[in-house]
């Protein structure tokens, strides 16, 4: 597999703030917004997301974690099932903003999914999302992003791996080219 | 270790550790899911499950039932009462005929020991046992279990004594099997008449003598006296069994620990356990009923999971 930053730590950086700032301009103050990250990666988005907004607006900002895996239309047709991740959301949805937030947004599925499992927990007023990175043109189902970290176009063999200093020990975005024959 | 390792569950014995680990873990997040405003996945949306009682129950077939409802699959219900069984059917033309209605997954109670294995190897369904005979009761010992390790943490060390009428008890000899796999010890104590002969060879301990199996234990599961089983007398009154082997309020505050309260249900209030014992905050009843949802959720997911499409 061949390697290839798509940001190194000082953009992601960059990228987080001024997706905040976005964030920012259509929610206020976040009195009527919740922030939500999808299991198992976009939670460490979140927890990126809740540090600088809470810095910016100085209060607290409503996160939780939501898993999927039992709403996901893969089921039965995987080699092995999925384990599920665990959900936190001690908060009602009802009419909330909500904001549903992953690293990397590719065939849409995992966020249609996730569109079933917000439903499930109350009518929120509106829901939203946000992605790092958008694999432009892959998608399986007409989803698009309201907010985007970086959009990038990509093969479908290729993959788009999202790192954290505090899980794999540095902050980047890699894209994984399989070698030869493409 | 994603899957099960068998592809029906018949009983605790043919399952590992890996097996029980997880089937909790998977428990975990539907009783995350059973607590949300909809308490209802789209998980088994194409999947049809036929819920065959041949003998009485209440609870195990709400539990069941709910359990599937929850997981969005088609249900159907039979029971052996009012049915073809009374004309002379037999068990494997009752359920072909079932399943040429196209059902992917049986849950069966039958009053005949071995009735759930028998039925997995002649029918192209996956099989849940939900009690047959005197011999397992798989999800019961589940759902105990995965109520000990909620309120107690682990298994691991743990002792656990299971008391009233084990000769006729499917649910201890599933437990026994479910609580060793998850390293905890068993005893056993009851009348010498309702102890099978030979229960050592289960490595379990054996008393005879309700104050001393409770001074030993972390968690006691009362059983429930199985009169209906009874066609002989094995002790000589339900008075007599309440005062030597019941549960009441004064035993239990005169222990050196305070110990955890279990019954599988349907209590004899005044029997196996007192009122203001089954009551008490030492008893996890309640739980057991609830955390049997998520378990029978969680069985009948993984099982699913193998169904080919």
């Amino acid at each position: 597999m061949e390697k290839q930053v798509i940001l190194n730590a000082k953009h992601l950086e960059l990228t987080l703030k001024r997706l905040c700032h976005e964030l920012i301009e259509s929610h206020n103050d976040f009195s009527n917004t919740v922030i939500v990250g999808l299991q198992p990666r976009g939670i460490h988005v979140v927890e990126r997301l809740k540090i600088i907004l809470e810095d910016i607006l100085n209060k607290e900002i409503t996160c939780g974690n939501l898993d999927i895996t039992f709403y996901r239309d893969d089921f039965r047709r995987r080699e092995t099932p999925l384990l599920p991740s665990v959900t936190n959301i001690d908060f009602s949805l009802e009419n909330k903003d909500v904001i549903l937030v992953d690293d990397v947004l590719f065939t849409g599925r995992t966020i249609r999914s996730g569109l079933d499992a917000v439903l499930s927990f109350g009518r929120p007023k509106s829901v939203e999302l946000m992605v790092l990175i958008d694999r432009r043109f892959r998608r399986d189902l007409p989803i698009e992003a309201n907010y985007v970290g970086k959009a990038v176009d990509t093969l479908v063999s290729e993959r788009v791996s999202v790192e954290w200093k505090e899980h794999e020990g540095e902050d980047k975005i890699l894209l994984y080219t399989k070698e030869s024959d493409e | 270790m994603n899957s099960l390792s068998v592809e029906h569950l018949i009983g605790i014995r043919d399952l590992t550790k890996e097996d029980l680990d997880l089937i909790f873990k998977t428990a975990d997040s539907f009783k995350q899911v059973i607590n949300r405003p909809i308490k209802k996945v789209p998980s088994l949306r194409d999947i049809t499950i036929a819920n065959l009682f041949f003998e009485n129950s209440t609870r195990t077939k709400l539990s069941f039932e709910l359990a599937e409802k929850r997981l969005s699959a088609d249900i159907i219900n039979f029971s052996a009462s009012g049915s073809s069984v009374k004309k002379g059917e037999t068990l494997v033309d009752t359920v072909n005929n079932i399943l040429s209605m196209k059902v992917d997954l049986v849950v069966m109670r039958h009053p005949s020991p071995g009735a759930a294995s028998f039925l997995s190897k002649n029918v192209d369904a996956k099989v849940v046992n939900a009690g047959d005979g005197t011999h397992e009761h798989p999800t019961q010992a589940l759902l105990d279990a995965y109520s000990i390790r909620e309120k107690l943490g682990s298994l691991k060390g743990k002792k656990i004594v299971i008391v009233g009428d084990i000769l006729h008890s499917r649910v201890a000899l599933s437990n026994i099997y479910c609580l060793q796999k998850l390293g905890a010890e068993v005893m056993v104590c009851g009348p010498k008449t309702l102890i099978p002969k030979n229960i050592e060879a289960l490595n379990v301990k054996v008393s005879n003598n309700l104050k001393e199996a409770l001074e030993w234990c972390d968690v006691a599961n009362m059983l429930r006296i199985q009169l209906e089983r009874q066609d002989v007398k094995y002790f000589p009154s339900l008075r007599e069994y309440a005062m030597t082997f019941g549960l009441n309020k004064e035993i239990l505050d005169s222990l050196s620990k305070k110990i955890v309260v279990m019954h599988p249900g349907p209590i004899n209030r005044g029997v196996e356990i007192t009122s203001d014992v089954a009551d008490s905050d030492q008893s996890i009843i309640l739980q057991q009923v609830e955390n049997g949802v998520a378990i029978r959720m969680a069985v009948i997911y993984l099982l699913a999971a193998q169904i080919e499409r």
